[in-house]
């Protein structure tokens, strides 16, 4: 069982708000769904499968960059050829 | 990652631990830029810093939906040369992951790096320690990329707004992280030192570059906890930063209080570390196989790669090739640029003359100046080592050519060649003859030290000899001048 | 550019309608082939039915986009899908459900119901659709249309805006077998950019000759969730395939009793990490830039990102969390691995499994609420998914009115003889 404040503590973990009156309702479904996932516990042991393909890579080549502008037209906010962002510490 | 906290019960700990109370224990993660021509997992030229913001960019390292890392095979053989230059065992089978956590400067919301399965461990670095030759083990290297650039607006106390520039964004790094096998800020520095430069011999590398190589320190003093100390981004500011820490830690402890396990930020400017912000600290990166890659099994590639010739086998082979002394040796294969320029230098036929010029003279006019040697004309300086050679020039002469010509470059004119600038400045190395006018002159101002000098007292030779040598700007050789003066000094007197 | 139900659109099954022309000649030409919205069109904007892409317009084009254009396909633009295709009946688009064209009142399944909708209803052709968990299937079942999911591997990713990136493909919709299989033709090429493709491009082999093939019949197909109609329509179904040759064989599967939860954990998981990259910075919604980074962060999710997909992203965070990882990822990981074990057991016997596609018809629109009933219903859609095998859904009559989907399924990169299979019974039932 998850409590609700477990749920906000995964939210902020996650980057996500939930609004106050989400909370109740999303901590019922969480652990609705929890209680389903326990059946994973019966999983015999065992290993994840090997991989079959590997080494795919590509050759160090130097292919077109995006244009300046397309890139800023894509932000909302753009300074002086930078994109702008929240501020951080 | 290394994961220390405080002294383990293991060999170097407990030995460092009876060593005395002056000890402690450090271990780095060092990032350095891989120079390929491409990012890491897309094809945007790596070629960014003198380049407008943004214009290095694709929807890959810009973390547009629906984009998808391409592994670059460059990045993973130069990986693969640094692995096998510090003795390390490359895993069977490597896998990138992803180290989920939310910032501006990463685009995707997750940095693509390897975590339970990187591509090389348990190697190791021979450097000069602080009590001889010491070996620092290497926990593990690996590949992962760069974040973006940031840049605030606003001031430190009052940040109002972030800009991004995401030209940086995806440049491939190669992570090397060290045992806490470090005992002093020095031997940190030392250590980072023998890692450029081996990359740089590696040709994996460009350490002139600024911000291409990236340090995080992790510091304790024994019984205390660990500190980590991060944004460090020179080889100066390791020392610094570490010997700051060494300060702060240890007058904490002589409080009475105790060491807080937590990680700082080194602020060059000031030289301090500075407690970093709560949110970056217990962080859940839920790391996870990065789906979108496969795995590398790249073993056998090792035993096809050819390292070329790395810095202590350069080192043996100049003192047996050239019979220079060790510590010019070191000196000179310390830098790849510097090793090779000596050895361009060394062709013109006298090594040890080549080697005291470009170890002791020229290197300290280069650091004086903050110029790099790629800067100095090859040719030109070894026409000022042919004449200094067949003595036609001073030493002192030679080193004002030396520093003309320095300044030449720096001020970016046109270098002219020794033999010019000799001619213009009168610096040529005159014969006896021409000084005679100078000799009697002096002879004849200094009285007393000529009288000195018939009373027996051989310095006041030398200050005869240096009055002359100031007089003619150095031109002349002392030996002979010496002689010239005592021959005189001889005919006069009879 | 035209949003919401209109009297072009009545159905909602586009969230743009904008033409996109072809750049040339080909084996498409002359035919449309409307695009699911999380596939980037370069120029048309990309919303993935979330309004944190609202006014998104990519700069390029997804490689599936480029191969259809080239081959002369006329797009009449981006198909409604549930937001990040987190959904089996495209009730959770932040533009409104599309409609089920048998039954206005009812869901079209999902996440592709925007696809199926407008093939069902003749607005398009032949469709693009992705399926992660079933979301090509589900709605070519419940709007009685063909849809295949390839292969893993077979169709390239590049330009496809990820949800779980280990499972999801591309896939064609159309309304006959052999438009489907035209469709997977042309799309399955390979990418360079995509290394989890591999280069094995899909040939059509549409014969119809079924003799001999084995077919098995897993009683987990038929089980107590599934409804009693729609097993009668697909037993019956498979009983044209008998009568065209095929050997049927009952058999068991399972690791069908943790492969929901398995491919659950997998999709949240994956998904939490994908969509961590919608912050409002680089495109999107503008972020509120008086606020410090984490708290404006958080307020763009939390307003543009509807309450289903902040729910698995939740789900997936804490599965992936420190002291949750082995109980829920490492274990999700195990099972998958079982079930990819299930499959090849099988297969070494038999040559395809047929069963229901999904367990019931089309359910009203609003009549589902609760999630985990809906992730139930992609129960038998889910295992080919995990085990990245090709499956495919073909109408087999209706129940009510409402149509019934037959699954088949092969083995990788079979995906030619499962459409055959397909197209054998297509013919056999008109015939």
């Amino acid at each position: 069982m998850v409590s609700e404040e477990e749920v906000q503590h995964i939210a902020e973990l996650a980057d996500i708000g939930i609004g106050r009156d989400e909370l109740p309702p999303f901590t019922r479904d969480f652990n609705a769904i929890l209680e389903y996932f326990a059946v994973l516990d019966r999983v015999p042991g065992g290993e994840a499968g090997t991989a079959e393909i590997v080494n795919v890579l590509r050759e160090d080549m130097v292919t077109p960059s995006l244009p300046q502008e397309e890139v800023l037209a894509l932000a909302k906010a753009a300074e002086d050829g930078f994109i702008r962002a929240p501020r951080v510490m | 990652m290394t994961a220390i906290s405080g002294p383990k019960a293991d060999g170097n700990s407990l030995k460092a631990a009876n060593v005395g109370r002056e000890t402690v224990i450090i271990g780095l993660e060092v990032h350095c830029q891989l120079n390929t021509a491409s990012k890491l997992f897309c094809g945007c030229s790596t070629g960014y810093r003198d380049d407008p913001p943004n214009t290095h960019v694709c929807p890959t390292c810009l973390g547009l939906p629906g984009s998808l890392p391409a592994m670059n095979r460059r990045a993973v053989e130069y990986a693969l040369r640094v692995a096998k230059a510090l003795n390390c065992q490359v895993a069977e089978e490597a896998e990138f992951a992803r180290k989920n956590y939310f910032y501006p400067d990463l685009p995707k919301g997750f940095q693509i790096t390897m975590y339970n399965r990187p591509l090389a461990e348990r190697g190791y670095l021979d450097i000069e320690g602080d009590e001889g030759e010491k070996r620092v083990r290497i926990t593990r290297v690996h590949l992962e990329e760069d974040p973006g650039r940031l840049v605030h607006m606003g001031t430190p106390d009052r940040p109002r707004y972030t800009l991004v520039d995401y030209n940086r964004s995806g440049i491939p790094l190669i992570e090397i992280v060290t045992e806490p096998d470090l005992r002093s800020p020095k031997e940190a520095r030392r250590l980072l030192n023998g890692l450029r430069t081996t990359l740089e011999y590696l040709g994996v590398f460009d350490g002139d570059q600024e911000g291409a190589l990236r340090v995080d320190a992790n510091i304790s003093i024994p019984g205390s906890e660990r500190v980590e100390v991060k944004n460090i981004s020179s080889y100066r500011g390791v020392e610094k930063a570490l010997t700051f820490e060494i300060t702060r830690q240890k007058g904490v402890i002589r409080r009475g209080l105790k060491v807080k396990r937590e990680t700082r930020h080194f602020v060059e400017a000031r030289g301090v570390t500075t407690s970093a912000r709560s949110k970056e600290q217990e962080h859940d990166y839920r790391y996870f196989t990065e789906p979108d890659l496969r795995p590398l099994q790249v073993r056998d590639w090792v035993e096809e790669i050819a390292l070329p010739e790395l810095p202590a086998a350069r080192r043996e082979r100049f003192m047996d090739q050239y019979g220079i002394s060790p510590e010019h040796a070191r000196t000179l294969c310390g830098e790849l640029r510097l090793a090779d320029f000596f050895e361009q230098m060394a062709e013109c036929g006298a090594p040890l003359l080549a080697a005291t010029w470009v170890a002791d003279t020229l290197q300290g006019e280069l650091n004086y100046r903050e110029m790099e040697i790629r800067k100095v004309p090859p040719a030109h300086f070894r026409e000022l080592l042919g004449l200094v050679d067949r003595k036609e020039l001073t030493d002192k002469a030679a080193v004002e050519v030396l520093r003309l010509m320095l300044d030449q470059c720096v001020a970016g004119e046109d270098v002219q060649t020794p033999a010019r600038i000799m001619e213009i400045n009168a610096l040529g190395k005159t014969t006896g003859d021409a000084f005679t006018g100078v000799v009697r002159e002096v002879i004849a101002e200094c009285a007393d030290a000529v009288r000195d000098y018939r009373a027996g007292r051989g310095e006041a030779l030398n200050f005869l000899v240096g009055q002359v040598m100031k007089r003619t700007r150095g031109c002349a050789d002392p030996k002979e001048l010496t002689r010239i003066l005592r021959e005189e000094l001889a005919q006069q007197g009879s | 550019m035209v949003r919401g139900a209109t009297g072009r659109d009545p159905l909602n099954a586009f969230i743009t309608l904008s033409e996109i022309p072809p750049r040339g000649p080909g084996r498409l030409s002359g035919i449309t082939v409307a695009v699911k919205d999380n596939i980037s069109t370069q120029g048309v904007e990309t919303t993935c039915g979330s309004r944190i892409l609202e006014g998104y317009v990519p700069p390029y084009d997804a490689y599936v986009v480029d191969l259809i254009r080239n081959e002369g396909a006329l797009i009449p633009g981006k198909t409604n899908m549930d937001e990040f295709g987190m959904g089996s009946s495209t009730e959770n688009s932040a533009f409104g459900p599309a409609r089920n064209p048998r039954d206005p009142a009812r869901v079209t399944g999902g996440s592709s119901g925007g696809s199926a909708a407008a093939v069902a209803s003749g607005m398009a052709r032949m469709a693009l659709g992705t399926d992660t968990g079933g979301s090509i299937r589900c709605p070519a079942a419940f709007c009685g249309i063909v849809g295949l999911k390839p292969t893993y591997g077979r169709v390239s990713r590049y330009g496809l805006v990820a949800y779980a990136n280990s499972l999801e493909q591309i896939g064609p919709m159309a309304g006959t077998v052999a438009d489907t299989s035209l469709l997977m033709e042309v799309i399955s090429r390979h990418d360079a950019r995509d290394a989890t493709m591999q280069d094995r491009p899909y040939f059509p082999k549409l014969d119809g000759d079924i003799k001999g093939i084995r077919i098995g019949i897993p009683a987990e197909f038929f089980g107590k969730g599934v409804d009693h109609a729609v097993a009668g329509q697909v037993r019956k179904a498979i009983g044209v395939l008998e009568g065209l040759g095929a050997m049927t064989v009952e058999c068991a599967m399972p690791s069908m009793e943790y492969a929901l939860a398995a491919y659950y954990v997998t999709c949240t998981s994956e998904a939490s990490s994908n969509l961590a990259r919608f912050d409002g910075v680089r495109y999107g919604p503008a972020s509120d830039y008086k606020k410090p980074w984490h708290e404006a962060f958080q307020e763009c999710r939390m307003q543009h990102f509807g309450p289903e997909v902040r729910r698995r992203i939740l789900i997936g965070t804490f599965a992936l969390s420190a002291g949750y990882y082995g109980k829920y990822y490492g274990k999700a990981q195990v099972a998958r691995e079982h079930v990819r074990e299930d499959y090849a057991r099988l297969f070494r016997d038999v040559d395809l499994l047929a069963g229901p596609t999904m367990p019931t018809v089309a359910w009203k629109i609003g009549e589902k609420s609760d999630p985990l009933a809906m992730y139930l219903s992609d129960i038998l859609t889910v295992p080919a998914n995990l085990a990245g095998v090709p499956a495919v859904s073909v109408p087999c009559g209706t129940v009510q009115g409402l149509p019934v989907g037959l699954q088949l399924t092969g083995r990788a990169y079979e995906d030619e003889q499962v459409m055959n299979v397909a197209y054998a019974y297509e013919q056999g039932v008109e015939a």
